[in-house]
């Protein structure tokens, strides 16, 4: 059976999507967040609209921040969201 | 001592600051950040991400005790409706002298603006809404730290 991923979204990328999150058959520990944006982004109209522009999203894994060039490696939870702001 | 609560009531920061007082040390210092009710602002929702936020927080308050040798740290970051003039977040540290305890409470709500798992949604008196736009600023704040900031 396949290795399953845990995704989060957060504020505007939760709402465009419409969903707080979902499972998905894990891509591939090579592969990166990056590339999990694009293929998330071909789910439909407002996985589009969410993930139109990556300059504007960040990424945890496994309740860490990454880079979107960070590989998925072992990843359990992925989480994305737009820049913090909090405080 | 680190504490840190993430909640969606209300604090009171004299009873907080109060008890950090009793760290042994000679300098408290602290910050309170409130809601502004800026440009018609009803009300500010704060979203998180619950599994990360609590950790993130308590890893800043590490940071900050270890760089400043720090008597006591306490962080409470509130989520969920809040409304102009609310209190929104609380940051206080203890030390033995005030440098240590005034430059890590900077540092401390400088960072957590930039790195801690929040994000802030903006309704205003004539029904518009819309997500809060992170600042360059506060990524400059936070910066500052990073390069000799002692």
């Amino acid at each position: 059976m396949a290795e399953r991923l845990e995704i989060l979204y957060f504020a505007w990328v939760r709402e465009r999507i419409g969903l707080d999150g979902e499972t998905i058959d894990h891509p591939g520990e090579g592969a990166r967040i990056s590339d999990l944006i694009a293929l998330l982004a071909q789910r439909g109209e407002g996985y589009a609209a969410a993930f139109a522009e990556p300059a504007r999203l960040r990424a945890a894994i496994d309740q860490k921040f990454v880079p979107l060039d960070a590989p998925l490696g072992s990843a359990r939870e992925v989480a994305i969201f737009p820049p913090v702001t909090g405080g | 001592m680190i504490a840190v609560s993430v909640q969606t009531g209300d604090f009171d920061p004299g009873r907080e600051q109060a008890a950090l007082e009793a760290s042994g040390g000679g300098a408290v210092a602290s910050f309170t950040g409130l809601v502004r009710g800026e440009g018609g602002l009803v009300q500010l929702h704060l979203d998180h991400y619950p599994a990360m936020t609590q950790k993130q927080l308590e890893a800043l308050a590490e940071e900050a005790s270890e760089r400043w040798s720090l008597l006591g740290v306490r962080i409470i970051h509130r989520v969920g409706p809040l409304t102009p003039g609310d209190r929104i977040v609380f940051v206080a540290t203890a030390a033995r002298h005030r440098q240590a305890a005034l430059e890590s409470c900077a540092f401390l709500i400088d960072w957590l603006k930039t790195s801690a798992p929040f994000w802030k949604r903006e309704r205003f008196a004539d029904g518009r809404t819309g997500w809060v736009e992170a600042r360059d600023e506060d990524d400059a704040q936070a910066a500052r730290w990073k390069t000799g900031g002692e």
